[in-house]
This record gives C-alpha cells, structure tokens and sequence, in this order.
C-alpha cells in the first residue's frame, strides 16, 4: 500500500533531475527493485500512472529491473540466491552470512524524447 | 532520444531526514526504539507493561503512529510519561518527516528512552528508516507461526522479535518453536523474547534486556543523573 508513496517520491526524483519544459517528454523511468524490498511492482506501476495521469509526466512509464536476493556465505566462501529471503547458506546452510542484494529501490535512469519538430 | 542516469535511492530524501533525527537523538543521548507488528499484536500492550516495568528506571517519551484516533496516545499518557500522536490520516507507516515533526514537541532533554509506535502494519513501515537506532517487531500466537516467511522484510530490519501472547498457545494454532525458527532463518541475529502482557510473563526479560541498550549509549543524560 506504500506503493503510492514511493511513486510520490518518484515524481519528485524526476522534476528535481528534469527541468520543468522536458517533463511532458519524459517517456521511461527505470528502476531497480530488489526482490526483498517489499514493493509490488503491479502496485507501484499502477500509483505511478494514477498519480501522473492528469500531469505533464503523463507520458512516463516505469521499467523495472528485478534485483535477486544474494547472500554471500563467510563460512564456505560462496554466493547463492533464494526467492524467500532466508539469511541461510545455499550450499552449506551456515547463517554466517552477508546480504549483498535484494532490498534495492533505486531509480537508475529517466528517458527522455526528442523534441518534435515543428514543421513549417 | 537522451538517457538522464541518475542512481539515487527512491527513498533518499526519508533516509536523509532519518539521519538527521539520528543525530538529534545522539546528541541527546536518547535510545529509540521503532516498534512495529500487524495491527493487534500488542504493540500498545507491550508498551504500557513495559512503561510500567521501567517506571522509575528510566525517563521515557512516547510517539505514538497511528491512522486514526488518539486511543493509544489517552493509553499511554496514563504512565505520566510525554507521549505525542501522530495520526498519518490513511497513510500505512510513519516516515521521517512525521517523526521529525512530532519530536519538536517533546522536551527531549533529560530523556533516555523514546519509543515510536508505528503503524500497525507488517509490510510499509520497513521501507521508512525513522531514525531508530533498533525495530522491534511484535508477533503475536494468534497470528501463526509463518508471519516471518510472508514478510521477510520487517524481520530481517528488526533486532528484536517479541513473540507475544505465549498465554495464548494452547489455545491457538500456533507451533512457537516454528516461529521463532523461521523468524531465524530471514535473521539469524534477531534477540527474541516470549511475551504475554496478561500474565507478564517475559517483560522483566525484554526490559532487562532493554535497559542494557539505554546504558550502551553515550549519555549526557547519565552524566547529569
């Protein structure tokens, strides 16, 4: 449900990187979601356009990049992934353990359109 | 077409007000405690035993989240402790702006302990750092024992687990053992502790527990005690 809330902050990472005459040019934003980061990207892509909708970023869409969950074992020296989120070693089961992704929520890049050109 | 990349945290700006509420909370030498858990999990409950048990131990100040109502903020002023609501109208956590504001309300010199009571709510508030030095989360009996499993984000924030309502077991389907094993394996380092509000049984532990992080802290409010 705080789904809104970050496509807030999202519109706000936007106008502060885009001056105010491109927004209505903005046509992607991508992002980085990690799997743990406890976002539903159906969620998030649905605030995104409610929010936008009747604004100049109307023409924005996110793109979202899946980020695994990682840990890396400190007992065996190995990496290995998991959907649940468990700090236990893959391998050897250890829970000396070191997250090294999954909880991301970073905006990476915004795309922006040419300006069309008006014809004379 | 021309590609702006940027690579910011989405939640930068609350991160930074966060930061800056530890710092305040530094200076002053307070500890702060974020408690969260699904609503009806005895976040209020604990609150109030704990108040009770600390009473005269420690000078405590409360914020307290909530949607709507000031119920638990009236259930908290009782201890004779300062306790400030904010009421996030509908909105599903606390971030670090509400907490920010609700602290330049409360005389923070002299306190050592301040307790925010988020919103009840296992999946939005651990994206909001408020500033915290240490989540708490509450998992009730009556709730099962596969919470950590579905919301493996608040208890791998969290440092301690409360498992609250152990009165409660043989009434409810809830194997504990499996609670706490699989709050473990989403964080191995979690501090847990069996609680039940009703008969008290566990809350000299958890306050025990409790006081030994409030000491950790480099204080002037020791100083001057």
């Amino acid at each position: 449900m705080h789904e809104l809330s970050v496509a807030q902050s999202i519109v706000e990472i936007i106008r502060q990187h885009v001056p105010e005459p491109d927004w209505d040019r903005v046509i992607v934003v991508r992002l980085k979601i990690g799997a743990v980061a406890g976002i539903v990207p159906e969620s998030l892509e649905f605030s995104f356009q409610a929010i936008t909708a009747e604004s100049l970023l109307s023409h924005a869409r996110l793109e979202i990049e899946f980020v695994p969950f990682r840990i890396h074992c400190n007992t065996c020296d190995t990496k290995t992934e998991n959907e649940d989120g468990f700090a236990l070693c893959g391998k050897c089961g250890s829970t000396d353990t070191k997250m090294l992704s999954g909880s991301e929520l970073n905006i990476s890049e915004i795309e922006i359109a040419e300006p069309e050109v008006e014809m004379l | 077409m021309s590609i702006l990349t940027i690579e910011r945290k989405v939640l930068e700006k609350n991160d930074e007000l966060a930061a800056k509420n530890r710092e305040l909370f530094q200076h002053h030498g307070i500890f702060v405690l974020n408690i969260v858990s699904s609503p009806g999990s005895g976040k209020t409950s604990i609150l109030e035993r704990t108040l009770e048990h600390l009473k005269g131990d420690l000078r405590v100040a409360v914020i307290e989240g909530d949607v709507q109502t000031d119920f638990d903020a009236q259930r908290v002023a009782k201890f004779g402790v300062p306790v400030v609501q904010i009421v996030t109208n509908g909105s599903c956590h606390l971030d670090a702006k509400l907490v920010q504001d609700a602290i330049s309300n409360i005389e923070l010199k002299g306190i050592q302990l301040l307790v925010i009571e988020n919103v009840g709510n296992l999946v939005c508030p651990a994206n909001y750092d408020l500033g915290e030095h240490i989540k708490v989360v509450i998992a009730s009996t009556t709730e099962g024992d596969d919470k950590p499993l579905k919301y493996p984000a608040m208890f791998r924030n969290a440092s301690v687990l409360l498992v609250n309502k152990i009165d409660l077991i043989p009434y409810v389907n809830c194997n504990i053992n499996e609670l706490k094993t699989n709050a473990l394996r989403i964080n191995p380092t979690l501090n847990v502790f069996e609680t039940s509000c009703t008969t008290k049984q566990g809350i000299d532990l958890w306050c025990a527990w409790l006081e030994k992080q409030v000491e950790s802290i480099p204080s002037m409010n020791k100083l001057s005690r």
